[in-house]
């Protein structure tokens, strides 16, 4: 089995996003970079696919600009073989990206595509269902937990209830959510050894997909922020500002 | 303009959300017609149809439908799609799951969790965990939307009176199979929409340490929530998240224990209206958002809270 993994390159959790001063997007000039989180789980999911004997290759593929294979190198230090970088614009939509893999897919016939949940720049949580639905694959969205048998996937689900239990027909398109694993970090020699890799690169335009934006970004700003609150003594006075107050209880 | 929404049901019951999503597509204008598939034997019809300000109620009555299947749904979708300027859904994990599928099948870019409707094709929503609001204009054909729930008020749940119809199934898409769910049957407030939620995070150090919170969440009718630390550590399942990742919830009243206050945790609950954190590190961010902190062990602060509630 091959299993495709797309890694986005994201303004990195910890770091405080600024919005630029004319309202035209988010602060990206010299802000530290990673691999959105959901993805390096979902690439720590293929490797564990693998090291169990049930995949025999995992390929890494980010869309974007040239910098994005930095985060290919860091799946391949990871233990992925090998990577595709489409190079695109930094902000390209989810059904552009959808359609990018797509192409790419129907190139290199994985029979599971792994996904992050959730993309935490754009916050948009499309990307998987929309590649699954362009493919005609069945999905299975925030997994939490996953078994591989013959032509058939089990997936935990982690909904707004609790969990659900699903199966889904191979081959089928997985969102990873937090809990399916923690990933590795990649040792300096893996690091080394990542270099020399295979690392193709293409363009868009190569793959014959218009990725023209279909929303307008009108502008971006700051949310207004919180007025800053009080410290209270002790518990006694929480009540009675709570009661009193705010008038909450 | 004429809209549709996947309503969200449980139980046979209505969700309660379908109601903040309703509220969203009436500030779009136009006819709102509803959807209710899977099993619509019971009552879930009915309740969609009193709702004011709804038009239709469109039912496909056939157990393939039921528990969001998005295989299953999208196609079903699909078949009523052509008559609609917006097809919308809340915010949910079954709107997250399907309306992408549909957007791909349309050929549409989805909008994702609304937070404000400006006109009926322009609305904003919030990115990097809320730290920024974007607004975007979409001119595509049919504008398919998901709506935090969070952030619109409660339709009138009665009052309306919209004629029922039954449409065709679509069938079985023959993709995906459901099993069995693992829920957790709390006699405790929903999440989103209860009024006062009591939140532990990895302070807590223990599940069995928050029977403390389920305590004074019974003596005020809260719900209880928790941060990814506290989800990740095991000591309260997955649906108690609250955060970028898991739920959004805007109660009267957050209180937020042993938990530090990261981005990702504040995203998820930050418009409260009141927000109480009980934090022994007074430096913690937590106390940046927190209209009342108090500075204290909360092996102290919560017992002592709880008695002093009466
Ligand atoms: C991709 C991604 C998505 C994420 N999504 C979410 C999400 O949806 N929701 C979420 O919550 N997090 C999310 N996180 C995690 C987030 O970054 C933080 O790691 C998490 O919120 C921390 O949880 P915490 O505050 O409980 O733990 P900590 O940060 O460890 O804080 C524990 C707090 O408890 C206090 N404390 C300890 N003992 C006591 C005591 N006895 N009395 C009083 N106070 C005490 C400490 O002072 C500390 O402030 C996400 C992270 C990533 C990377
Ligand atoms: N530019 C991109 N390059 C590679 N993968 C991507 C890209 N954008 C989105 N993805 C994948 O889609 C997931 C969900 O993204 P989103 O739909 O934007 O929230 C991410 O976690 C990635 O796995």
């Amino acid at each position: 089995m091959k299993v495709l993994v797309p890694v986005k390159r994201v303004i990195d959790y910890n770091v405080k996003v600024r919005v630029k001063a004319d309202q035209s997007g988010v602060e990206l000039a010299n802000v530290k970079m990673a691999m959105n989180p959901f993805d390096e789980i979902a690439v720590e999911q293929a490797l564990r696919l693998k090291e169990a004997g049930s995949a025999e290759e995992v390929v890494a593929v980010s869309i974007g600009p040239a910098q994005n294979q930095e985060t290919i190198r860091t799946a391949l230090a990871m233990g992925a073989d090998r990577g595709i970088h489409i190079e695109a614009p930094q902000e390209i939509e989810p059904l552009a990206v959808a359609k990018l893999l797509k192409v790419i897919v129907n190139e290199e016939n994985p029979e599971l595509v792994l996904v992050g949940k959730q993309a935490i720049d754009d916050d948009c949580n499309q990307t998987g269902q929309m590649l699954a639905s362009m493919l005609g694959w069945a999905q299975g969205t925030f997994v939490s937990a996953l078994e591989i048998a013959d032509d058939k996937a089990k997936v935990t689900r982690e909904v707004d209830g609790g969990l659900e239990h699903i199966e889904i027909a191979m081959p089928a398109i997985v969102t990873v959510d937090l809990r399916l694993n923690e990933p590795r970090y990649a040792s300096l020699p893996n690091i080394m050894k990542a270099k020399k890799k295979p690392l193709d690169s293409k363009t868009a335009d190569d793959l014959g997909v218009n990725i023209e934006p279909r929303l307008t970004i009108i502008k971006v700003e700051e949310p207004e922020t919180r007025a800053a609150g009080i410290k209270v003594a002790n518990v006694q006075e929480l009540v009675n500002k709570l009661r009193n107050e705010a008038k909450v209880i | 303009m004429s809209i549709l929404i996947l309503c969200d049901h449980e139980n046979g019951q209505l969700s309660p959300v379908t109601l903040n999503t309703i509220t969203a597509a009436t500030q779009i204008g136009g006819d709102i017609d509803l959807l209710v598939a899977g099993d619509t034997s019971g009552n879930v019809a009915k309740a969609a149809a009193s709702i004011a300000n709804v038009n239709k109620v469109f039912t496909a009555n056939d157990k393939i439908f039921e528990n969001g299947l998005a295989e299953n749904l999208t196609p079903l979708l699909q078949s009523v799609s052509a008559k609609y300027s917006h097809i919308m859904a809340s915010a949910t994990t079954t709107g997250k799951n399907v309306m992408p599928r549909l957007a791909a099948k349309l050929d549409v870019m989805q909008i994702s969790d609304i937070i404000k409707v400006l006109d009926a094709n322009t609305f904003q929503r919030p990115i990097y965990a809320g730290n920024a609001l974007s607004t975007v204009a979409s001119s595509e054909a049919i504008k398919i939307i998901t709506v935090r729930g969070t952030a619109f008020e409660a339709a009138t749940a009665k009052g309306g009176s919209a004629t029922i119809e039954s449409l065709q199934s679509t069938g079985d898409a023959g993709l995906s199979t459901y099993i069995k769910s693992e829920l957790s049957n709390s006699e405790r407030p929903e999440l989103t929409s209860a009024p006062i939620v009591i939140s532990g995070g990895r302070g807590m150090q223990d599940g069995a340490n928050f029977t403390m919170l389920e305590k004074i969440a019974d003596k005020l009718g809260a719900a209880v929530g928790a941060s990814r630390a506290a989800v990740d550590a095991g000591f309260v399942s997955n649906e108690y998240q609250v955060g970028q990742t898991g739920k959004v919830v805007a109660p009267d009243l957050y209180l937020a224990v042993g938990i530090s206050g990261a981005i990702q945790h504040l995203a998820g609950m930050k418009d409260s209206k009141i927000i109480v954190a009980i934090n022994k590190d007074d430096e913690a961010p937590i106390f940046q958002v927190a209209d009342y902190g108090l500075v204290a062990d909360l092996f102290d602060a919560v017992p002592e809270l709880e008695k002093e509630l009466g």
